[in-house]
């Protein structure tokens, strides 16, 4: 269908791109901007970028913010603690995604809705509260510490809360129906006679897999891998539910320049280099999205 | 092979088990005298204390009331917004602005929402001082900004939708003289209203369960409940939100299971009514 009146066109695409440019796109543009200031006593709290000077404008450029980034390691060790986190989370969420793709693609088509279902619907319920459950589960006189006394596993409850390990469970926890889904679109659409030419052909299951299947879905592992890491990196409820106190994520870094220490300045510089480091898989999870519209049509 | 699908079944057991597992020692403990929450207490257990108590904490209800008030408002508006941008995406061909409008749609969906968050703060600091508006952080502005990143996701379901079906039923429409508008209510609205229904559901469940974003965006007075919540379990396990958490359970299982029966329903009488025209056909 062509909308033919040029107008209703205009209003169509018009009306979305406008409230998407004023409250998505500007925004980063203040906040570029902000990251270029220098913080002071004032409404607002940080310096302009022009003032005029004998009638003429004067740009000023501060790069304070970034300079204070790179020169406190807490930010520079925080960056990277989150990168970690984000890449040891995706690929655990991987591990146990991708099997749990596979089945529910390979399962009987009657069970394949209600198994579906299974992994959407705790997404349907609170992700805080979901995160909160864990502390329950984690923490010293937790039901896992209890079990596992109970059973005479252990004789002291271990340290599970504020731990690494706590966070990657939360992050795992939370985001695997995002690594499953686009996981499950992909290999429920594979052609089975193809695994079964290269049995055919002598190959073992394994080695099946490895050269049929798995690179026929790299574009479902992609896509989910990024859903998982991109957000993962900025996470601030599970690691500061579960997380260590002596090593904080970017994200809270982030919350708390602006909230605690007020510095609009160094938050926004914080926020530009997230950006930065997140800008490529941004685009490549954009691209992926695309095509993979495209390939619906 | 039969290797393999074992592997794999046991996985999907072992992760369903992870999934559902914390949400069912939730609702076991919301039922527990103790207040160490993870102890049972024999003795006083099951007890409904605790939702008791929850339903006369004022605090509680007020931030659950502003809640679904902020997210019935967002919810609707990001699905009349995401509906138009995702005819605009599918519908409209090549126009100035669409990669602009595919890039702006898709980057809220994965952008960590602390930057969303500072970013919208920024941007609503920066209008006061422009213009005037909106006066102060609050309701107003949690609003704003929940159908920013609501609108993102109903555009992905409707287009996606969209882009399912065929256009040739909106042609043979025009080609009968209907006009545009005339073509989007009678034919494309009734296929996509699925899509438009989950996606409002989704942008519902979005707005409510927010917390990073809004905190940017709240001001005092404007306490949201997974604000007023994790303000609670920050310091610790505190048993009324296990109650909580069961409730919102419920309702949802409720809901899905309504939604589930009404889908079969619709599902039968489709196929009766196929059954009843193909008989009258002979």
């Amino acid at each position: 269908m062509r909308l033919t009146t040029a107008s209703g066109r205009r209003l169509v695409a018009g009306i979305p791109i406008l409230w998407l440019l004023v409250l998505f796109l500007i925004p980063f543009i203040i906040v570029f901007r902000i990251s270029f200031s220098e913080v002071r006593l004032a409404i607002p709290p940080y310096t302009p970028l022009l003032t005029w000077r004998h009638g003429s404008p004067v740009l000023q450029l501060h790069w304070s913010a970034y300079r204070f980034l790179f020169t406190d390691p807490l930010y520079v060790s925080s960056y990277l603690y989150s990168l970690k986190v984000a890449a040891v989370s995706t690929l655990c969420c991987l591990g146990l995604g991708y099997p749990m793709a596979y089945a529910i693609a390979r399962s009987h088509a009657a069970v394949r809705p209600v198994l579906l279902m299974l992994i959407v619907l705790p997404f349907w319920t609170s992700f805080l509260l979901r995160v909160y459950a864990w502390i329950g589960l984690l923490k010293n006189n937790g039901v896992i510490n209890n079990v596992l006394m109970y059973l005479g596993v252990i004789h002291h409850p271990l340290a599970l809360l504020q731990t690494d390990f706590a966070v990657y469970i939360g992050i795992v926890y939370s985001y695997l129906p995002f690594m499953i889904l686009p996981l499950y679109a992909n290999l429920e659409k594979h052609d089975g006679t193809l695994l079964e030419a290269a049995a055919d052909l002598g190959a073992r299951p394994l080695r099946a897999f490895v050269r049929v299947t798995l690179p026929q879905s790299l574009a479902g592992i992609v896509a989910g891998s990024l859903l998982v890491f991109i957000p993962a990196v900025g996470e601030y409820v599970i690691p500061t539910l579960l997380g260590r106190t002596d090593q904080i994520m970017i994200g809270r870094v982030l919350s708390d320049e602006f909230f605690e220490n007020r510095d609009w300045p160094v938050a926004s510089a914080v926020a530009i280099v997230i950006l930065l480091l997140l800008v490529v898989p941004i685009m490549l999870f954009q691209r992926l999205e695309r095509r993979e519209l495209e390939a619906a049509k | 092979m039969r290797a393999r699908g074992l592997f794999t079944r046991t996985a999907l057991v072992l992760g369903l088990a992870f999934l559902y597992l914390p949400i069912l020692s939730m609702i076991v403990f919301s039922f527990n005298n103790s207040r160490l929450v993870t102890v049972w207490d024999t003795a006083h257990s099951p007890t409904l204390k605790w939702y008791v108590a929850l339903m006369s904490n004022e605090q509680i209800l007020r931030a659950a009331w502003l809640s679904i008030r902020i997210a019935l408002i967002a919810a609707s508006a990001a699905v009349v917004l995401g509906t138009l941008a995702g005819m605009a995406l599918t519908r409209l061909g090549a126009f100035r602005g669409r990669m602009l409008l595919a890039g702006m749609t898709t980057a809220p969906i994965v952008m960590p929402e602390v930057i969303t968050g500072l970013s919208l703060l920024l941007l609503f600091v920066a209008m006061q001082q422009l213009i005037g508006w909106p006066k102060g952080v609050g309701a107003v502005t949690i609003t704003l900004a929940h159908i920013t990143f609501c609108m993102a996701y109903v555009t992905v379901v409707v287009q996606s939708r969209l882009s399912g079906f065929d256009e040739a039923l909106e042609e043979a429409a025009m080609d009968l003289g209907a006009r545009p508008l005339r073509v989007f209510l009678r034919i494309t609205l009734p296929l996509i209203l699925p899509a438009i229904a989950s996606g409002w559901l989704l942008a519902f469940t979005l707005s409510w369960d927010d917390l990073v974003i809004t905190q940017f965006v709240a001001g005092p007075g404007s306490s949201t409940l997974p604000m007023v919540i994790f303000s609670k379990v920050r310091f610790g396990v505190t048993p009324d939100v296990n109650a909580l958490a069961t409730i919102m359970v419920l309702i949802v299982a409720t809901g899905i299971a309504v939604s589930t029966a009404w889908m079969r329903y619709r599902q039968q009488r489709r196929v009766r009514d196929l059954q009843l025209a193909a008989a009258a056909n002979l």
